[in-house]
């Protein structure tokens, strides 16, 4: 809209003469003013009479009946979503700007001299084709927390599992209270056991998707002089069944590592399970002992980053923000880059510079206005940041990833339709915009 | 044109019926070829809902040849929108509401006009349940044309079976059905708790069969406080299934990032990640949506069970509300239309509908599912529209506040049941002004 309003209004006044005399200076202004009429009306409608209007409506209740003076500022100060808002855009400002600068610059100077920069610098600049929205999906289906589901954290798994091995189950708890302990640290069996007895080690909750194929039905041994035996299985039947004892149709776990300790607390033997689930510790000397389904019989499943938790939410969006936006900033960078002489950069280098100085000293000056308009650029977008957050963060954590035009919007029209103290919002955000503008259009100005 | 043409066909097929018939027939006929005009209708359907209210619309316009409608889709903005449209002064003929408390606010700003005229249908066809439900100040207003059942719970049933449990018919065996799921391997609950209405439909359903509806309806119009005795004893009830973190899909961290779909396809999605999910008869549009589960083999419905021996065929649900902007002959036509059984089994037998109208008949209904869903709501001794819809939106339908929030905070937190309690009263207080 006001790059229409410049487009009408430059010609008349380009081709004004200095000076006029009566009727034609009239005739000269009703011309113009019928040029610059669509784009006065247009403003006038769709920019200044909303902005007064929302002004004007801060000041009054919800409903829009009563005036309630400074009561909606206040309230922008005070109810904790929106200071967590404005603390987040703080965020936003000092983190975003800085870093897509940073990182525009030094790809920009990176790609400068390689012969694929066209396709890097395409890659690189390939999100900004998209809409934040659709880019905002994109990364909350990758930030999600299962790891069969996020990108991120299925990196992660695949990393981890390099490192981590483990048995067959992933998931199991002890079936009844005789025996204590956890899928990472093992389940013991609380009763000290002498030879000659027979250990029941039963576990539930296992899915019957993780019991081995060779799984039987499990035997509970019996009692050999000399010997510590026993039996791990599944001690779960949809029929039934007595948790603690070996009933029909409840299968022996395979493959599980079976420790036996003695009385201090030392491994004195390790077995592992057949088909029917059952070992045996064999010419045990008299003592008493603890058995142990151990830890190496399950792999402890990778639950994944909760990204989108209320605690890592805001940096997770910005991430997202950051590789929207670094293409942008790299090609504006780049283009500034091809601008300056090469001369200067040869006369340092002649003079005996390092690469790092010429970069430093002499580079980063010249560039200086190209990374100011980035940098007040992402400023001012990072001020109006909206869509993305609404996008990426889910419904709860929503308080927590909270800026302020998302504060607006939610305000206004997310149920309450408090039109009072989302007009205060909006004309708040606004106000933090001014500046920024203000140095731009000035800016605009020298350069003109 | 088309139209037209079709019209001047289904007028002179009128009068040649008119000429033909006998007496009664006669006059029914030419009065619903006098009825002309055209007439607009809003509503948040969209999709297959929005070609199903059309198929209900042009069973409407064969009906009465003379006036067309037009049907405009506003998505879940339609509050927003149609209170821009009756500032502007430009408000549609009909509307169809999701929340009654939005129809009441239109009646107090003076939108709305009286529909008492199709009180002669209505009350032929519905329980007095929801005529008081329309009602404002003692005229009716609106009428249910669509309800929704949100006593239901969907369970795996491969997942069940493995377990060897049945469909629990009292909390208490729904509590030992799960312990019984987890030993299985599987965990029991899916909770959808990134959206925070799955979490007050539950416990609206627990308060609703624990406290009765006399104490629903004064907690609803927020006449009972919420750290009363029985908001404190529901909420402990529902801690039962919120402090069983173990055997939650995700846990109570993965609950709080687990939206309404996901919820769904945690229990019907492969590999299933939970056997039980509770939300309303829409469950089944998702199941069928986003996963590969068949009805009765991978996926069936239960009625939410009988707490504390009470309410087992007790419906808390909710409904879309036909409402009257604009008094014309031809709107009038349409919501009398709307309240007739026949309209209602157009929808019906398309699926994905359950109709308050109790002389709708069972076996238009697609599937042994929808069936038992809509008949439950049809006929429920006591039905009772969701409580938070029906409160102020600060309290009951906000993201990120009120209800919706406080607990969130709760399925965070199982254990706060006073410091819960105290947080809802003082949000409600709030939102209610007393």
């Amino acid at each position: 809209m006001s790059e229409g309003a410049n487009n009408t209004a430059e010609p008349s006044s380009a081709t004004a003469p200095p000076v006029l005399r009566g009727p034609g200076r009239l005739r000269r202004s009703a011309v113009a003013l019928g040029f610059l009429a669509p784009a006065i009306v247009s403003l006038g409608v769709w920019v200044v009479y909303p902005t007064i209007a929302t002004i004007i409506r801060s000041f009054y209740n919800a409903a829009g009946d009563r005036f309630v003076g400074i009561d909606n500022y206040k309230a922008l100060f005070t109810t904790s979503v929106l200071t967590t808002a404005i603390k987040n855009n703080a965020i936003w400002v000092a983190v975003v700007p800085a870093v897509v600068t940073s990182i525009g610059l030094v790809l920009a100077v990176l790609t400068e001299r390689v012969s694929w920069r066209v396709v890097f610098r395409t890659v690189v600049f390939m999100p900004m084709a998209i809409s934040l929205f659709s880019a905002g999906v994109i990364w909350r289906v990758m930030d999600q927390q299962d790891p069969n589901v996020g990108a991120i954290n299925a990196g992660v798994n695949v990393v981890r599992s390099a490192f981590v091995s483990g048995g067959p189950l992933t998931q199991a708890q002890s079936s009844t209270a005789l025996a204590t302990g956890s899928i990472s640290h093992g389940f013991t069996l609380k009763t000290p056991l002498h030879p000659g007895t027979v250990a029941r080690l039963g576990l539930t909750a296992i899915p019957p998707r993780e019991i081995p194929k060779r799984a039987k039905q499990a035997v509970l041994p019996k009692p050999v002089k000399g010997e510590i035996a026993g039996v791990v299985w599944r001690d779960f039947s949809p029929r039934g069944g007595k948790p603690g004892r070996v009933d029909p149709g409840e299968l022996g776990i395979p493959g599980a590592t079976v420790i036996l300790h003695n009385s201090a607390g030392a491994s004195v033997a390790t077995q592992t399970t057949a088909g029917n689930g059952d070992f045996a510790f064999s010419s045990v000397k008299p003592g008493t002992y603890r058995v142990e389904v151990g830890p190496q019989t399950f792999t402890v499943p990778y639950t994944g980053v909760a990204w989108l938790g209320s605690s890592l939410i805001t940096g997770a969006i910005i991430v997202a923000y950051i590789w929207i936006w670094t293409g942008f900033a790299m090609v504006v960078i780049a283009a500034g880059l091809s601008a300056i002489s090469r001369e200067v950069l040869e006369a340092a280098r002649t003079d005996g510079a390092t690469e790092w100085q010429v970069f430093r000293r002499v580079t980063i000056p010249m560039l200086g206005p190209v990374l100011a308009v980035v940098f007040v650029t992402m400023v001012i977008y990072v001020l109006k940041v909206f869509d993305i957050v609404l996008s990426i963060a889910p419904g709860s954590v929503q308080d927590s990833a909270n800026v302020i035009a998302l504060a607006m919007w939610r305000t206004a029209f997310g149920g309450v339709n408090d039109f009072g103290l989302g007009s205060a919002i909006a004309t708040f955000l606004f106000v933090l915009v001014i500046p920024v503008l203000a140095l731009n259009v000035r800016r605009f100005r020298r350069e003109v | 044109m088309v139209l037209t043409g079709v019209g001047v066909v289904a007028v002179g097929l009128a009068l040649i019926a008119a000429a033909c018939g006998g007496g009664g027939k006669k006059a029914t006929t030419t009065g619903a070829a006098s009825v002309s005009g055209s007439i607009s209708v809003e509503a948040v359907w969209s999709g297959a809902e929005q070609a199903s209210f059309k198929a209900v619309l042009n069973g409407f316009m064969a009906k009465y040849p003379n006036v067309s409608v037009s049907y405009k889709s506003d998505g879940d903005q339609l509050p927003t929108v149609l209170a821009t449209e009756v500032s502007g002064g430009n408000p549609p003929d009909l509307a169809v509401v999701p929340q009654p408390g939005l129809m009441k606010q239109f009646v107090q700003k003076g939108a709305l006009k009286p529909i008492d005229f199709a009180k002669p249908t209505i009350q032929q066809h519905y329980a007095p349940v929801w005529i008081d439900l329309g009602t404002v100040s003692g005229k009716l207003y609106g009428i249910v044309f669509k309800g929704a059942n949100k006593s239901t719970g969907w369970y795996n049933v491969q997942l069940s079976n493995a377990a060897g449990v049945t469909p629990p018919k009292a909390w208490t065996a729904l509590l030992s059905g799960a312990k019984k799921l987890q030993a299985s391997g599987t965990k029991a609950y899916s909770i959808g708790g990134a959206d925070g209405w799955t979490l007050t439909d539950l416990f609206e359903n627990i308060f609703l069969r624990q406290a009765g509806p006399a104490d629903y309806d004064l907690l609803t119009q927020h006449n009972m406080k919420w750290t009363s005795a029985p908001v404190k004893k529901a909420l402990s009830t529902m801690a039962q299934v919120f402090g069983d973190t173990s055997n939650i899909a995700g846990g109570t961290q993965g609950a709080l990032l687990t939206d309404f779909p996901t919820s769904v396809t945690n229990v019907f999605g492969n590999p299933p990640k939970a056997a039980i999910v509770f939300e309303g008869d829409f469950v089944e549009g998702t199941i069928t949506s986003s996963t590969k589960a068949k009805p009765a083999t991978n996926f069936n419905e239960f009625a939410f069970p009988s707490v504390d021996g009470k309410g087992a065929d007790y419906v808390m649900g909710g409904g879309d509300t036909v409402v009257m902007f604009r008094n014309s002959a031809a709107a009038r036509a349409l919501i009398d239309y709307l309240a007739t059984p026949q309209a209602a089994e157009i929808w019906a037998k398309r699926g994905g509908f359950s109709s308050p109208n109790k002389d709708v008949k069972a076996s238009v209904y697609p599937d042994p599912i929808q069936r038992r869903m809509a008949l439950a709501l049809a006929t429920a001794p006591v039905f009772r529209f969701d409580m938070s819809d029906q409160a102020p939106a600060a309290f009951g339908a906000t993201v990120g506040q009120g209800e919706w929030k406080i607990l969130q905070d709760f399925l965070k937190n199982p254990k706060n049941v006073n410091g819960i309690a105290a947080q809802l009263e003082a949000s409600a207080t709030k939102a209610y002004g007393h």
